[in-house]
């Protein structure tokens, strides 16, 4: 029965395409808007776990996170050094770690920084060591592979933080001194140096302590308590802002989110007509083929073997379809994240699978059986006398 | 064979079909003549057990027709009883050799391709057997439709206006084809008509 089920579909070529398309669609949909948000989720919980406060200029707390923890915007401003200082002496706060941003190379950002940036993000040395001197560079993963750069290798940054970079910084060219591990996290995709090596470049480096800036720092908690307490204090008090990474990335999910949810509407609106297309066709199909299913029951074919015969033909529309859909979702997740990457601001694979996948195949074969039981039953109690005898 | 004892069946409040006693042995072939709506379609269908009489019993092979379960009767009837309908009908998008193997496959039978072929050939259709039962001429179809109704060795075969539509040539062509291969596996042979044609070739006939 299964066979002759595949018999009827292939006899009708497009119809069954298109079914097969339509249900693809709504499935590929889902699949990734699922990927997407839960990479999303991930990558911001992964990027921001270590890092409680957010300290910088005065202007958008969102922005702040994406600039400093994310590395996904342009900063907010600068932040004198001596704000650093003062924050780190701060009974509240166990740890301080100052980043500088502002250049960046081939569209990989150089952040000035200490060592314990890259303990923050639990980075590992793959090859060389860490940075100790002036003008020397650590590269992500991502970075070394992308570019090139090998132990040894110099190379200048260029001023803004696009990936076509603004001029040159020819003069101050940096030297690679270690490549990192990957992590899965956002420092694949830096190059970090120490501190003095931005200034040295923008030409401060001469310059009073009091005249030295930063972009922002990364503040850890010493107590629970600084959760309630820290952030306001500084928001009321200093010409500070302080954000907080888990607090933006949830408003920020809320954000995406009713775009992604708008989107996912639209998509079981799809597969929701794309079943109801099945079963229009299969109930049409009934009556079409009434002759070959009385037939089937002259030949010695129990009822419930139109029933399977019935649902057969339907299952394998269904099927096809969610495992197409499922294909096409993780072939554009990876399109998408191939070309997100070479902004060097998102990524995104389909070489994984979200958790909810399992749950969207298991309702579209709900879903599916559903379409199908009302014609499968209608074919299992038709009389097949009633049709034999017609003229 | 077949024994058919006070057959009536009703249908929307009106007798269409009446037999007192019918029989038949086995190996025989007979004629079932009548008008058209004088229950000719009706009577094969009660003997195939498609349909269930309101009252009088169908006996084949030794087994009450109507007595069985509807998963026997199923079974009964794909085992032992071979259709041959008069649109023939065949499954459109299947080959030719594909309607004789879902026909063995639901008697439960092995669809071995020997068997098929040999079924083929007895009817000259061997040449067919990969073609796609859509495209076939109606003396195809039908040959093929005989060669369906043959493939599980029946002991019983049920022709319903076998020579409708047929010049006088092809209706001499297809009654013998039927008994001669009736005859072969040794099976009792009803044809129900209201061909006039037909009835020569019959030695027994039952007039409804």
């Amino acid at each position: 029965m299964v066979r002759l089920a595949w018999r009827y579909l292939a006899a009708r070529p497009l119809l069954t395409a298109l079914h097969i398309v339509l249900l693809a669609l709504g499935a590929g949909t889902i699949a990734l808007l699922l990927l997407f948000t839960g990479q999303a989720e991930e990558r911001l919980e992964r990027d921001a776990r270590s890092v409680d406060l957010v300290v910088g200029a005065k202007g958008s707390p969102l922005q702040l996170i994406l600039s400093s923890v994310l590395h996904a915007d342009v900063p907010t401003g600068n932040i004198p050094l001596e704000a650093v200082e003062r924050l780190a002496a701060d009974p509240m706060v166990a740890e301080a770690i100052p980043i500088s941003l502002g250049d960046s190379y081939r569209g990989f950002r150089i952040v000035g920084t200490q060592p314990a940036f890259l303990a923050l993000h639990h980075a590992a040395i793959a090859q060389g060591g860490i940075f100790t001197g002036e003008m020397e560079a650590v590269l992500g993963a991502q970075v070394a592979k992308r570019t090139g750069l090998a132990l040894g290798a110099t190379f200048a940054g260029s001023h803004g933080l696009a990936a076509a970079g603004g001029a040159t910084h020819g003069d101050h060219p940096y030297k690679v001194v270690g490549i990192l591990a990957p992590t899965g996290s956002v420092i694949d995709r830096l190059v970090t140096t120490p501190l003095e090596s931005v200034w040295e470049v923008h030409g401060t480096h001469g310059a009073a302590p009091q005249a030295r800036e930063v972009t922002a720092v990364l503040l850890r908690y010493r107590t629970p308590i600084a959760a309630a307490v820290l952030p306001r204090r500084i928001n009321a008090t200093t010409a500070l802002l302080a954000a907080s990474p888990a607090y933006e990335g949830a408003r920020l999910m809320n954000l995406v989110g009713v775009g992604v949810d708008a989107l996912g509407v639209f998509a079981l609106v799809l597969m929701a007509s794309a079943a109801l297309s099945v079963f229009i066709a299969l109930t049409s199909a009934l009556q079409e083929r009434r002759y070959d299913l009385a037939l089937l029951r002259m030949l010695g074919a129990s009822p419930a073997k139109l029933f399977v015969l019935v649902a057969a033909e339907g299952m394998t529309l269904v099927v096809a379809g969610v495992i197409l859909g499922l294909v096409v979702g993780h072939v554009a997740a990876e399109a998408l994240g191939r070309w997100l990457a070479a902004s060097q601001t998102w990524s995104l694979t389909g070489i994984a699978w979200a958790p909810g996948e399992a749950w969207l195949a298991a309702l579209a074969l709900v879903l599916g059986a559903a379409t199908c039981a009302i014609p499968a039953i209608l074919a299992y109690r038709r009389d097949p006398a009633s049709v034999l005898l017609e003229r | 064979m077949l024994a058919i004892r006070g057959l009536r069946h009703d249908y929307a409040g009106r007798t269409v079909l009446a037999i007192d006693a019918w029989d038949v042995p086995q190996g025989e072939a007979c004629v079932v003549l009548g008008p058209s709506g004088s229950g000719k379609s009706t009577l094969l269908a009660l003997i195939a057990g498609l349909l269930t009489p309101t009252a009088g019993t169908v006996t084949v092979a030794g087994r009450e027709i109507a007595a069985l379960a509807p998963a026997e009767r199923d079974r009964f009837r794909a085992r032992h009883v071979g259709l041959v309908l008069q649109t023939l009908h065949l499954i459109g998008v299947l080959s030719v050799d594909e309607n004789l193997r879902v026909a063995r496959e639901l008697a439960g039978l092995p669809a071995d391709v020997g068997t098929l072929d040999a079924t083929l050939a007895a009817l000259g259709i061997g040449a067919l057997a990969g073609r796609r039962a859509a495209g076939l001429s109606v003396g195809e179809a039908q040959r093929v439709a005989i060669a369906r109704a043959l493939v599980n060795r029946p002991r019983l075969i049920l022709a319903d206006e076998p020579t409708a539509a047929l010049d006088d040539e092809s209706c001499e062509k297809a009654v013998r084809l039927l008994r001669d291969q009736a005859a072969a596996c040794g099976a009792t042979l009803v044809v129900a008509t209201h061909d006039q044609r037909v009835k020569p070739h019959f030695a027994r006939a039952l007039a409804l």
